[in-house]
């Protein structure tokens, strides 16, 4: 897999050819608008099946589309904040075709006038994949195949509104078209565009992908489907390069890859035909009758433009520069809009912005992933950012120790109280009072010669395995640093 | 592109290939009907190349009656027809879903 990833190409085991993927992405992301893109039936998932449904979405007769208009500002959002190129004037094309999960028999989306085209992703390493078009359309209805001997459809999902974002074949790897795809994600959900929830099929990605020898013309793609992960994404391309590296090295024409549908099955790590390509034709396009043209003017471009948040790529050098996070660090800050206004806003409250990096990014995300824990998200947190900043600043005056902290952070989680009540409560007052702490070193020095022996040999570091101890005597409250001294200065003072 | 249809044979080139036409709108055909339904299908184009005799020269395409642009509707909610009103006439129904021949394998 190494090969896949480390250099560009892909080196034969067999004939040491080099070969090039070329990889362009389809990406289908639901907006998060309150209705349809079309009528008013909540745009909703796991609802009763086919309770959201209305004349317009399950295409009775004679009943009319009217666009959402939140549909088109998030989709404009999106567009610009992907540098795109919006068009002042577009239009809705039927996309025919007979399945049962399409009502109409057609699709309502946007053929050769898309409301955008343009725009890329710059990528970690500097190179740009261009974007072709983003074109705004419907989403179709659920056709479920595993239960008994019919196909149950539930129309809830007919008419929610897509975007489906196509780009350039600009990418050769698999790490590419996973970063693609996460920085496209980020920016999704920074313009309030998506919750971009793979589980719940908000976000889906297609994978067009063919191989050629270094220097040779692009050969036969592939479409690649069922990709409900991004690291199902980067495991079919890498499945489907050597798959296809290895059907050309064959020698038999018939192996050769044809132009298709292959879906991933996720459990055994390949990729298996679905159906044969129908050509774009047989779709017979034509433009939708029902809905007049959208306009754009360059006064509402301007209007959003200047609307937009700061972008997770700005937002990361901005970090790095004014916070001094490295970029590991303001990667990990970014990656989520909410997570990154929580930490700006403990940073500026606290004035400890590389203490809020550090524990958020480490403590309050590993509380966040625990599953014994009810809370997923920073917007379900209970307790706010001004409670975070009072628990750095106790953290920094030394009030409590870094354990402490931890067990604080952990309570405010689980009952929201703010973190001075909880040290209160939990008696997690540091101790710096020697008395104490004299007498919990005391103790833990009993029959530990062989400590103290090789303190006195000048080996001071051995005393740090009495920390602990004492640590655990003072339940967490007591300074670790404060402890070291005493028990070397305790030592320093018994008869040799 | 390659093409997975068979390339139309010379007698009948330029005829439409009807049960390609047939696959996509998931119709059953005879092949026996085939030559009748080609005839039938030939009729039906060449009237419409009478169409194509007009001179267009400089008409700006026009897909619609009217010169509305912009039509649209706030994103707000409306009541959904409900259950039994939706599944009225389904033909057939398990649970609230419509329940329809095994198709595997869509479009899109």
């Amino acid at each position: 897999m190494s090969t896949t990833n480390s250099e560009i190409g892909y080196v034969s085991p067999k004939t040491q050819v080099r070969w090039i993927p070329v990889i362009g992405l389809e990406v289908h992301c639901q907006l998060k608008t309150w209705t349809k893109l079309f009528c008013g039936c909540r745009n909703e998932f796991g609802a009763t099946p086919n309770s959201r449904t209305c004349p317009v979405c399950t295409a009775q007769p004679g009943a009319l589309p009217v666009l959402n208009r939140e549909a088109l500002e998030l989709a404009l959002r999106t567009a610009l904040a992907l540098g795109a190129s919006v068009a002042p004037t577009s239009k809705f094309d039927r996309k025919n075709y007979f399945y049962c999960d399409l009502p109409k028999g057609y699709q309502i989306s946007q053929f050769d006038q898309p409301y955008c085209t343009g725009g890329g992703i710059t990528l970690e390493s500097g190179k740009r994949v261009r974007l072709t078009r983003i074109h705004l359309e419907e989403d179709a209805g659920k056709a479920i195949h595993d239960r008994g001997d019919t196909t149950l459809v539930d129309l809830n999902r007919a008419g929610v509104p897509l975007i489906e974002s196509v780009s350039e074949a600009d990418m050769q790897t698999s790490q590419e078209a996973f970063e693609y795809l996460t920085a496209l994600k980020e920016i999704l959900q920074y313009v309030g565009a998506s919750d971009c929830d793979m589980e719940k099929g908000s976000l889906r990605c297609d994978v067009n992908i063919s191989v050629r020898p270094e220097g040779e013309p692009w050969r036969t793609k592939v479409e690649l489907k069922n990709l409900n992960s991004f690291r199902n994404v980067q495991a079919s391309i890498e499945f489907e390069i050597r798959r296809q590296v290895e059907a050309y090295e064959s020698g038999d024409p018939a192996q050769f890859p044809v132009q298709e549908t292959r879906l991933f099955d996720a459990e055994k790590g390949v990729t298996r035909s679905m159906r044969r390509k129908e050509d774009a034709h047989d779709y017979r396009y034509f433009p939708e009758p029902d809905l007049p043209p959208i306009t754009v003017s360059a006064e509402r471009l301007d209007r959003l433009r200047s609307a937009l948040p700061e972008l997770p790529t700005a937002r990361r050098a901005r970090y790095q520069k004014d916070f001094g996070l490295s970029a590991y660090d303001a990667g990990v800050l970014t990656a989520d809009r909410a997570l990154s206004e929580f930490f700006e806003t403990v940073a500026r409250l606290s004035k400890l912005p590389k203490e809020a990096s550090n524990w958020i990014s480490n403590e309050l995300l590993r509380n966040l992933n625990d599953p014994l824990l009810p809370i997923r998200s920073i917007d379900e947190l209970p307790f706010r950012p001004h409670d975070m900043s009072l628990l750095l600043g106790m953290l920094d005056k030394g009030e409590i120790s870094g354990q402490a902290g931890r067990k604080v952070l952990r309570a405010m989680f689980e009952t929201g109280k703010s973190p001075k009540d909880l040290v209160a409560s939990l008696g997690l007052e540091q101790v710096n009072d020697s008395a104490a702490l004299d007498d919990w070193c005391r103790e833990a020095l009993v029959g530990k010669d062989k400590i103290i022996a090789d303190v006195r040999a000048g080996k001071t570091k051995a005393v740090g395995a009495l920390v602990g101890p004492v640590m655990k005597a003072s339940k967490g409250s007591a300074n670790p640093q404060v402890v070291q001294e005493i028990l070397l200065r305790l030592i320093a003072e018994m008869p040799s | 592109m390659s093409d997975s249809k068979p390339a139309p044979s010379p007698a009948n080139a330029g005829a439409p290939d009807v049960l390609h036409i047939a696959r996509l709108a998931r119709l059953a055909i005879d092949p026996r009907q085939e030559l009748e339904l080609r005839e039938q299908f030939t009729r039906i184009l060449e009237a419409f190349k009478t169409l194509s005799t007009l001179n267009v020269d400089g008409v700006e395409p026009m897909t619609r009656p009217t010169d509305f642009t912009d039509v649209m509707r706030d994103d707000r909610e409306h009541s959904s027809l409900g259950l039994d009103e939706t599944l009225a006439n389904a033909p057939a129904r398990i649970e609230t879903f419509f329940s329809v021949p095994k198709t595997i394998g869509g479009e899109q």
